[in-house]
């Protein structure tokens, strides 16, 4: 005990840090990605440690490229982008494509920009974006569950959206098409719940997000105005995955909380109307990004008050 | 004469207008999807540089300051406008192919840049020189850029099949794949000059 | 006339076929200006302004001049003289009359005469709008709401690529991407962003 420590106040002790918000992070995914494994069978597990591979050596090798320590791979989030990554592939994708993955969504999504905490757009939905449009064929076959009687499928429940023979449950439980950690509802939730819980995320984002994606299909649903079946579009897709994984990340996401909402809402009907009109079923991921891009303009807009100051009135001295 | 090539020799390294002067994009972006295509707008804009440079270094002396660069971009249209229906009339699959980028050499910010910074005060054998450095930096640049969104986004050059068993990156053939192209050639370019020549560049 | 055309060009020209991520159209000055965001907003609106007036002044050239005597060749020259006087007058006028928008927004009239995106619009306006089928009406408000959008297309990639860079400012990038390259690199995302909206249906 021979140092003694000198910080301005306040000295606020906190068992939050980087490492153990990420770690934490990656635990409450966990769930959804056992979920996955048991659903789709061990090619979803070699995904998995592959693209998390991936994420971690790339970065390991930037780092060292530019002459920074690489022990901060350890820090968790390389290992989340991985995982994030992995979960939005669909089980029966090439070895190849999540090492390509892996390696643009660390080194485009967050390294070129100078490292965690300084990149604007979620890493892991850069690099699954970019491999959506790179091998559109690959990122769009998709497999059944393990217990269906035929292997392949042509589509996801959202491509299908009109053919009644999913029930709510099978939508919940995983009993369907679709990405590897998108798929158990009951899994990612259970997952979420963990991080309200510690505080790591808040419900302003995922509760707009997904709140304004069931009122716009609830509005502007298939079967008339005022009748979508908002619950089917709120369950389906990668939308809570996305609502509460990737669009909380803190690095990009507005600061304020009502920037957070604007977010959640801007998410929310990008996500919507894509779904609804535009070329793609699932429009989780462009509008996610879309909105990162004017999380700046966001945070210029929504800027608090700073403490003292008041908006002056012209022809009025304000002493405050 | 040693002059003379060095203005040549400018425009292909040191003063690139592509990587160096960051000029002349729009067309660079989006028509270097395929080699042939890149080939085609380098050589079309140099006829256009070539032409405008000469014409504009002869008459330099007798062009009123306040309505020069009106003089300049009537001139610089009218070469466009020869390569425009020249190029409808023999090669019509590549006019189609670089679409409204023909006319737009027009406002090509290379094709006006050196007509106001260099032609209207050089002489005409300097001024071709440029022209010509100018011209060919850029389509050598142009050829890079195509060559590498080709080869890696459609797994062909000049349209033959050159790398077999290889799923080519749809990303580069498209829009977002031109800017990511683009900005890591620049940004490479910057390295190797800084460390060639050190953090202060040339 | 019906709405969905309309819509399918409101949506198309911010959206799916936007000049700066999409068509590439007008990138010089997008990666010059985007760097703050008030010269980038006011960027934004002046070339918002220019190019639907110019959709409306060459919509009346093509139909009135070129068409009828069927000199569409010289659609290039003419469209460009045309661009460029109206913007000097109004450059002129602004001047005469407002010290203060000519501070703020004047300065760019010059930047915009080159501006690929006024020009570009303008041809985009003739090829799209004047086939048979479609009379003048259409034509003449199709062609102004294109502009417009166009216009405001380049407004909103204005302002979310100024409020990136700016924070951009306090990262750490490598040295030889700062600037120029990262820009790019930026620019690519959001364009990846963007096609989010490809294969729209109304």
């Amino acid at each position: 005990m021979n140092k003694l420590t000198v910080s301005p106040s306040p000295h606020i002790k906190s068992s939050q840090t980087t490492k153990n918000i990420m770690w934490a992070v990656v635990w409450s995914l966990v769930p959804a990605g056992i979920a996955g494994i048991y659903i789709f069978g061990i090619s979803s597990l070699n995904i998995i440690i592959i693209s998390i591979f991936s994420c971690v050596f790339t970065e390991a090798l930037f780092l060292r490229f530019r002459g920074r320590d690489p022990k901060t791979i350890l820090d968790g989030s390389a290992v989340l982008t991985g995982l994030l990554l992995a979960y939005n592939l669909p089980p029966e994708i090439p070895f190849w494509v999540p090492v390509a993955g892996g390696a643009v969504s660390i080194i485009l999504g967050k390294q070129i920009f100078g490292g965690l905490g300084q990149n604007v757009f979620n890493p892991a939905l850069v690099g699954r974006a970019f491999l959506q449009i790179s091998w559109p064929v690959y990122m769009t076959t998709w497999t059944n569950p393990r217990w269906w009687p035929d292997a392949v499928s042509s589509a996801t429940p959202l491509a299908k959206e009109g053919s009644t023979h999913f029930t709510y449950m099978d939508i919940l439980l995983g009993n369907r098409g679709g990405c590897i950690g998108e798929v158990c509802v009951i899994a990612l939730i259970i997952g979420a719940a963990y991080l309200l819980a510690m505080k790591i995320i808040s419900l302003h984002i995922p509760l707009s997000f997904i709140g304004t994606v069931g009122i716009i299909s609830w509005v502007f649903g298939k079967d008339g105005f005022f009748k979508g079946d908002f619950i089917f579009h709120m369950l389906s897709g990668g939308l809570i995955l996305g609502a509460f994984f990737m669009a909380t990340d803190y690095v990009t996401s507005p600061l304020t909380k009502k920037g957070k909402i604007i977010f959640g809402i801007g998410c929310g009907l990008l996500t919507a109307i894509i779904r609804l009109r535009g070329g793609y079923p699932e429009g989780v991921c462009y509008s996610i990004l879309f909105m990162n891009a004017a999380v700046p303009i966001i945070d210029r807009f929504t800027k608090t008050r700073k403490y003292g100051l008041t908006k002056c009135k012209p022809g009025k001295l304000s002493a405050v | 004469m040693k002059k003379l090539l060095k203005e040549f020799f400018k425009g292909i390294g040191s003063e690139n207008p592509t990587f160096r002067l960051i000029l002349g994009l729009c067309p660079t972006l989006a028509v270097s999807t395929s080699v042939i295509n890149g080939l085609g707008m380098g050589i079309a804009a140099t006829f256009v540089l070539l032409g405008s440079n000469v014409i504009i270094s002869l008459i330099r002396r007798s062009i009123p300051d306040q309505i020069r660069i009106p003089c300049f971009i009537v001139i610089i249209a009218t070469f466009v406008t020869i390569v425009e229906l020249a190029m409808k009339a023999y090669t019509p699959e590549l006019s189609k192919a670089l679409g409204i980028f023909v006319p737009l050499i027009v406002v090509n910010c290379i094709v006006l840049g050196r007509a106001e910074a260099f032609a209207s005060r050089e002489g005409i054998s300097a001024s071709i020189m440029d022209a010509l450095g100018m011209g060919i930096g850029f389509t050598l640049a142009l050829l890079l850029i195509s060559s590498i969104r080709e080869v890696l986004g459609n797994g062909t050059l000049c349209g033959f099949l050159i790398i077999k068993g290889f799923e080519p990156v749809l990303y580069l053939v498209l829009a977002p794949g031109a800017l990511l192209v683009i900005g890591l050639l620049i940004g490479a370019i910057n390295f190797i000059s800084r460390r060639r020549y050190g953090l202060n560049g040339r | 006339m019906d709405v969905s055309m309309f819509l399918s060009i409101i949506i198309g020209a911010i959206f799916i076929n936007n000049f700066i991520l999409s068509k590439f159209l007008g990138l010089c000055s997008f990666i010059g200006i985007s760097k703050e965001t008030r010269p980038a907003l006011y960027m934004g609106i002046s070339v918002t302004f220019v190019t639907t007036c110019a959709s409306i002044i060459t919509w009346a050239i093509y139909n009135f001049i070129l068409v009828p005597f069927h000199i569409e060749y010289l659609r290039t020259i003419s469209f460009i003289l045309v661009i460029a006087s109206f913007v000097q007058f109004v450059e002129m006028v602004i001047k005469k009359f407002s010290q203060a928008l000519y501070r703020t927004l004047g300065i760019y009239l010059p930047l915009i005469t080159v501006n690929c995106a006024v020009l570009g619009a303008a041809v985009l306006n003739s090829e799209m709008f004047f086939k048979p089928g479609i009379n003048s009406l259409t034509s003449f408000a199709l062609s102004t709401l294109q502009g417009f959008c166009v216009g405001l297309g380049f407004v909103l990639v204005m302002l979310l690529m100024s409020g990136i860079r700016e924070r951009l400012e306090l990262c750490d990038i490598p040295g030889s991407f700062r600037d120029v390259p990262i820009a790019f690199i930026i620019a690519s995302l959001m364009s990846m962003a963007f096609m989010g909206f490809a294969g729209f249906r109304f």
